[in-house]
């Protein structure tokens, strides 16, 4: 399959985006708003030409578990699901955590807490970006504001979980799942032959090879019971995280060059923001943007390079205060950071937006 | 065996006559069992058969949260350490991935039956190309014999300190039982490893498991009534006696079915 | 007559003193020793009565933690 442009949802294209990236398998369960993820590549059955597993599992406490025994097993695999399933998989990921193994999931966030609602949400940054589950572990967050990022943070997402050996999650909404846009779909690439992943994850446990006399047995675990081990694991895990931090900071900046104030908004929030930039630029509030794409690592130093000149901070989002938390360690105590989110699975317009920083900011 | 003729005992133990010994697979770390723990025989016979089956380069074995945690330390195969019950979750997605690969789980009666129930019960149901070697003991051995969902009714335990009692901790379930109603499981057997007659029994048995999952034939449970005298205080030979006339009658031994 | 004769061999520091091979063992050869322990304080398994051994292994069967070698011969 050679690159080509198509119009899809943004789940959609996280399953092509997979198959072309030459994914071994996929494991999920159904769950709205990302269902059409399992049934596009149901459709597509990449089992007949690449070779791809994909497996509807039992619940979503399965499907991770069959990623970890995936990646455990050296191969590219992923799964999927929406805020309620996401919370039933955090012990599996810390176990992929803990394991050292790369593997991607992807969260297209709903509203919460408990069964919440179907609409989109940006309730699950802390859940994301702080680990999740128990112990000390942090996930690599991207966080896709157009289908075309869907699609690429798919490679992205495992191209960033095999180089460190640490689980990635794609940090999506409903409405960047649910949306069409057009995308150009990357050219398929081979799945690796099976050398090929030994060669790649000497680790990993998928048969020792050469027999007996061949290579040591590979373990894949993540118990410990002597301490003093354990506590050696857990430092060469923090090193990890703090190489991430140095080399993996990813954002995107709109209209900071000469901004008075600076919004600070991730995924679709960031493009309604975008709007309401333009709508106050004409009221002649100069705003610019930052969009944080890696939520972990957050882009604390470009934070509070920008906020060093702006009067005032805005944080959008589709919850009640959040990465604001984040925003506010970044820029210290003299700058103004103000929140504005709306919740239940409500998705603010433009003009909501404005209004916000205009009540916030703008003294009548 | 050749004829000679033995005056001293150092005449008889040379390496030609040997006739048993520890297999090569299994390493030398000593095991963290219990004295008398039956995990060391059926660790012993999967060491063996994988060595007789020439199968340590395609196998995969997958450990559960349990006494068994530490399986992966006695068998020198590739292995992966499974959360507590998803063994067959984590071993149905390497054997798609590796179709060729023998992979199974080693799982205790609360990892398969309690906690793992619904992994357990849907990777046979899938008819997962895997076996599932499964230790019922009828107790949770490795925090400290509390009941376990194979428990005998009336048979004390930490957490039934006077006895199991159906209206209020349910019944001991036979889950090998249920396994074998599933359409995808092609052979589920029940045996046990406290006589030199039944350990030759359940080796067979587990060779049938294996050979089942490289001829991709769907799901083996091989079920093995267990002893955990810790937990049971009993010595290991009082436990087997107590296991042979009251565990055997809940759960007999033989197969379940075998297509 | 030709007659079967056997030995084991006992790994002596893997050796738990379970009893299991004691009991097993269909002619009698084995015991726990009774004072001497092992390096893990167990009372560990030895031929008591080696000349009764028909390397049958049926104590290394049901050994747990394998640590019992059998070697068998026929005496002319």
């Amino acid at each position: 399959m050679e690159e080509e442009i198509r119009l899809m949802k943004g789940n959609e294209a996280l399953a092509h985006a997979a198959i072309r990236y030459g994914a071994d398998g996929y494991f999920g369960y159904p769950i709205t708003p990302q269902s059409e993820v399992l049934e596009t590549l149901m459709l597509e059955k990449p089992w007949e030409t690449t070779g791809m597993v994909v497996l509807q599992a039992e619940s979503e406490v399965s499907s991770i578990n069959m990623v970890y025994g995936g990646a455990a097993a050296g191969k590219v695999v992923f799964t999927s699901s929406s805020s309620p399933g996401i919370s039933l998989m955090q012990e599996g990921i810390s176990y992929i955590a803990a394991s050292e193994l790369p593997a991607l999931i992807i969260n297209v966030m709903r509203g919460g807490p408990g069964l919440g609602t179907i609409q989109p949400s940006q309730a699950d940054y802390f859940q994301a970006t702080k680990g999740g589950g128990h112990g000390d572990y942090h996930l690599i967050v991207l966080a896709p504001s157009s289908v075309q990022e869907m699609c690429d943070f798919v490679g992205l997402g495992w191209d960033l979980a095999f180089k460190y050996r640490t689980p990635a999650i794609i940090l999506a909404d409903g409405v960047v799942g649910q949306m069409m846009e057009k995308v150009v779909l990357p050219p398929q690439r081979k799945r690796l032959t099976d050398e090929e992943v030994k060669k790649r994850c000497p680790w990993a446990a998928n048969g020792r090879t050469g027999g007996l006399a061949g290579r040591p047995r590979n373990v894949v675990t993540s118990l410990e019971l002597d301490s003093a081990k354990m506590e050696v694991s857990n430092e060469r895990f923090q090193r990890t995280y703090r190489l991430i931090e140095q080399n993996e900071v990813r954002f995107e900046e709109i209209g900071t060059e000469d901004c008075d104030f600076l919004i600070v908004a991730f995924g679709s929030v960031a493009r309604i923001s975008q709007k309401a930039v333009e709508m106050a630029r004409k009221k002649g509030y100069k705003i610019g943007i930052l969009r944080p794409i890696t939520l972990w690592p957050f882009p604390t130093n470009e934070v509070s390079r920008l906020s060093e000149k702006a009067k005032g901070i805005l944080v959008v989002e589709l919850n009640a205060g959040q990465m604001i938390e984040d925003v506010r360690l970044a820029v210290g105590h003299d700058v103004r950071v103000e929140h504005f989110g709306r919740l239940g699975g409500i998705v603010p317009s433009p003009d909501e937006i404005l209004e916000a920083f205009e009540e916030k900011f703008i003294e009548k | 065996m050749k004829e000679i003729s033995i005056m001293d005992i150092n005449d008889i133990i040379k390496p030609e006559n040997r006739v048993y010994k520890k297999p090569a697979l299994m390493n030398d770390n000593n095991m963290h069992y219990c004295p008398g723990c039956s995990h060391g025989v059926v660790h012993k016979l999967v060491a063996e058969i994988l060595e007789e089956m020439n199968l340590v380069e395609n196998s995969v074995g997958v450990a559960p949260v349990g006494c068994a945690v530490f399986a992966y330390n006695y068998v020198d195969i590739d292995w992966i350490e499974a959360a507590h019950g998803r063994a067959p979750a984590i071993a149905s997605a390497v054997s798609r991935l590796y179709p060729q690969n023998m992979v199974f789980t080693y799982q205790g009666d609360g990892d398969l039956a309690a906690i793992g129930t619904c992994e357990t019960i849907h990777a046979a149901n899938r008819g997962e190309n895997i076996t599932i070697i499964f230790i019922n003991n009828a107790i949770y051995g490795m925090t400290g014999g509390q009941m376990a969902p194979t428990t005998l009714l009336g048979m004390k335990t930490a957490t039934t300190p006077y006895g199991r009692r159906a209206d209020l901790n349910g019944y001991p379930l036979k889950i090998g039982d249920l396994l074998a109603q599933l359409d995808g499981t092609c052979y589920v057997t029940r045996q046990s490893v406290h006589t030199p007659a039944a350990v030759r029994k359940t080796k067979n048995a587990i060779k049938k498991a294996f050979q089942n999952t490289l001829d991709k034939k769907g799901t083996s449970v091989v079920e093995i009534v267990s002893t955990c005298n810790s937990g049971w205080k009993l010595t290991p030979a009082e436990a087997n006696k107590w296991m042979a006339e009251h565990m055997f009658e809940k759960y007999p031994m033989g197969d379940l079915k075998n297509v | 007559m030709a007659k079967i004769r056997g030995a084991v061999v006992v790994n002596e520091e893997r050796c738990k003193g379970c009893n299991l091979c004691v009991v097993a063992c269909p002619t009698s050869t084995l015991g726990l020793q009774p004072k001497e322990v092992n390096n893990r304080g167990y009372h560990y398994a030895f031929m008591a009565n080696p000349d009764a051994c028909i390397g049958c292994a049926s104590c290394a069967l049901v050994c747990p933690d394998a640590c019992i070698e059998v070697y068998k011969v026929r005496e002319g």
